[in-house]
């Protein structure tokens, strides 16, 4: 039964101004359509550019469900290719990342490819000879993504010619990329070992929406960021707090550190919580590392740069940074009620180690599958997961703060608890959604 | 106290994974130094547990509050709660410092945890790192290395 493939209005229809219908989490056919047209038409983060620093060295992804390749090429600019080898679909490298050398070899039947994806070689070519190799997809070698931008080593791409162009897209949203290179003091990042990877038996939108979701961490984190301050409250008096109890505690804030955080909403579904502060601004300073910043910039943009404590930065469709602490989550589609989240950490390159102890601290504690403040989110997308198969409800509800006049694709600033983020993402997505159809 | 005697120190890792299967985490918590550490690491061979990421590097303060959650009436990814069991290799003793009182043993494992329907298989080595204090063993430091550490995993809420 096809209900949605094809049909525009059926799109639209699912996303109200302030709610949206539980087939955008749930129904299958939805989410392929997501797959051929939401990910294509829209700029899908690949990786960082220091995961391939020499010609060669390739990192495997996906874009929405699709495997691809980034590559640095032997002129040093980098590429991304569809995974796959144009002959018999054979996925060309199984490793995440690696060196191809000079060339990609298929280990099927050694079919060879530039690091650019055109063909170099085929075995006993002359089987070839006036077939029209020439003319099929075989014969044009590995499929590049044809749109790549590389935002100060964040690689992007966009799979179809329709939508918009890097710049616009995301807008002054990268202000938040900006500010987390910034913070190195040679605007620098490399990506620090390998990503957390966490499985959540949910869809991937609910991990994005929980984001800005700014009335959940008193409550569903008080197991464990309230049991933190608890157990914290009998150490000696005089003890010097510990790095995870600066992490754990802004969790437990009251609403209204939230509500005055404040929430900025840009175009095209991006927006960030934490405008005016953040559970980010307090943590303790690191010896040296302001001196450093103040060498490289001068001491007043030092203090812009790292008076910015920007919370969480959603960049849609399926990415969030948090620039005080060189931490990205990439919420990774793979079926309707199943997402891989990846999270990766940087280190600030020439600032102080301990910067890089923290932000692994802080992915251990927030975002690892063993982590307790994880526990208890995941529980909420998977009851979530299940209870949106009510009948008798058909809608999840994203009203809070709305207002009927509320314009779309516009850049504002708002109290921290409102949904008009979620409102954001799901007017880009009803969007990006049905540009293609 | 004399030094321990290779099956005191097999018995204690056996005893160990008991209080776990059991619930017993006061106990199970009271077996670690006031300076412990309890490391899961993320990478094959990972020597660094401070700047490479790890699915757990825990000192006694966080394990402390992971113990104190398992209690909590609002802990809900603990409604109902996870069960696990152990199911170990002998003990192996790679290394004795006895002048010390430094002990290492070497524990291939399967780990099970189950909750709700669901029920999950990990293998894994654990690395026991063992000191005397006042006579009596303690865990100094618990490495647990995942066969598959770097593969995707949904939640992990008790002790391997």
């Amino acid at each position: 039964m096809t209900r949605y493939r094809g049909n525009v209005e059926a799109i639209r229809s699912l996303v109200r101004p302030a709610e949206v219908h539980r087939d955008v989490y749930v129904d299958d056919e939805v989410f392929q359509l997501e797959m051929e047209h939401l990910f294509a038409n829209t700029w899908v983060y690949i990786g960082h550019e220091s995961q391939i620093p020499n010609p060669g060295d390739y990192y495997g992804t996906t874009i929405g469900l699709q495997p691809v390749l980034m590559v640095r090429h032997t002129d040093q600019t980098v590429k991304v290719l569809f995974n796959r080898c144009p002959h018999k679909g054979t996925r060309i490298t199984t490793e995440t990342c690696g060196n191809a050398g000079k060339f990609f070899r298929c280990p099927y039947h050694a079919w060879s490819f530039k690091t650019d994806g055109s063909l170099l070689a085929i075995p006993l070519k002359k089987g070839y000879e006036n077939t029209g190799l020439e003319e099929s997809h075989a014969g044009k070698g590995m499929a590049p993504v044809r749109h790549v931008h590389n935002y100060r080593g964040f690689v992007f791409a966009k799979v179809n010619d329709v939508g918009l162009g890097f710049e616009e897209f995301f807008g002054d949203s990268l202000s938040s990329f900006d500010n987390m290179i910034d913070r190195s003091p040679v605007g620098k990042l490399e990506v620090a070992g390998s990503p957390l990877r966490y499985m959540h038996n949910c869809n991937w939108k609910m991990l994005v929406e929980n984001q800005t979701d700014t009335c959940h961490p008193m409550v569903a984190h008080e197991s464990s960021a309230g049991t933190a301050v608890n157990v914290w409250k009998n150490a000696p008096p005089g003890t010097k707090k510990p790095m995870a109890v600066e992490i754990f505690a802004p969790f437990m804030s009251p609403y209204e550190f939230f509500e005055n955080m404040g929430i900025r909403v840009w175009p095209n579904g991006h927006g960030h919580t934490g405008v005016h502060h953040s559970i980010h601004s307090d943590y303790s300073a690191i010896p040296g590392y302001f001196e450093k910043m103040v060498a490289a910039y001068g001491e007043e943009r030092a203090k812009r740069i790292l008076g910015e404590n920007r919370h969480n930065t959603v960049y849609f469709p399926n990415l969030m940074i948090k620039g005080p602490i060189q931490l990205i989550r990439l919420f990774k589609p793979i079926a309707a009620n199943k997402t891989l989240v990846e999270s990766f950490t940087f280190r600030l390159v020439d600032a102080p180690d301990v910067l890089l102890e923290r932000t692994q601290m802080y992915n251990r504690l927030i975002n690892a599958p063993t982590s307790v403040v994880g526990h208890d989110d995941l529980e909420m997308y998977e009851r979530a997961q299940e209870g949106l198969h009510v009948d008798a409800n058909q809608w999840v509800n994203v009203q809070r703060l709305y207002d009927s006049n509320e314009p779309v694709d516009v850049t504002a600033e708002t109290n921290g608890t409102t949904e008009w983020q979620m409102r954001n993402q799901f007017h880009a997505w009803s969007k990006f959604m049905t540009m293609s159809m | 106290m004399a030094s321990p005697t290779d099956k005191e120190i097999i018995d204690f890792v056996i005893h160990e994974a008991r209080l776990l299967d059991q619930h017993r985490f006061e106990e199970w918590l009271a077996l670690y130094t006031d300076d412990a550490y309890y490391w899961m690491p993320l990478e094959w061979g990972q020597t660094d547990p401070k700047l490479v990421g790890s699915l757990m590097y825990e000192d006694k303060l966080l394990l402390q509050i992971r113990v104190e959650r398992l209690k909590g009436n609002r802990t809900f990814s603990q409604k109902p709660k996870s069960r696990c069991h152990h199911v170990l290799q002998t003990p192996q003793i790679d290394s004795r410092d006895d002048a010390k009182g430094e002990y290492v043993t070497w524990t291939p494992m399967h780990y099970i945890e189950t909750r709700y329907d669901d029920q999950q298989l990990y293998a894994a080595w654990a690395t026991h790192t063992l000191t005397l204090v006042g006579g009596v063993l303690k865990i100094k430091l618990k490495r647990v290395d995942l066969v598959n550490c770097e593969a995707a995993f949904g939640n992990i809420q008790l002790f391997m």
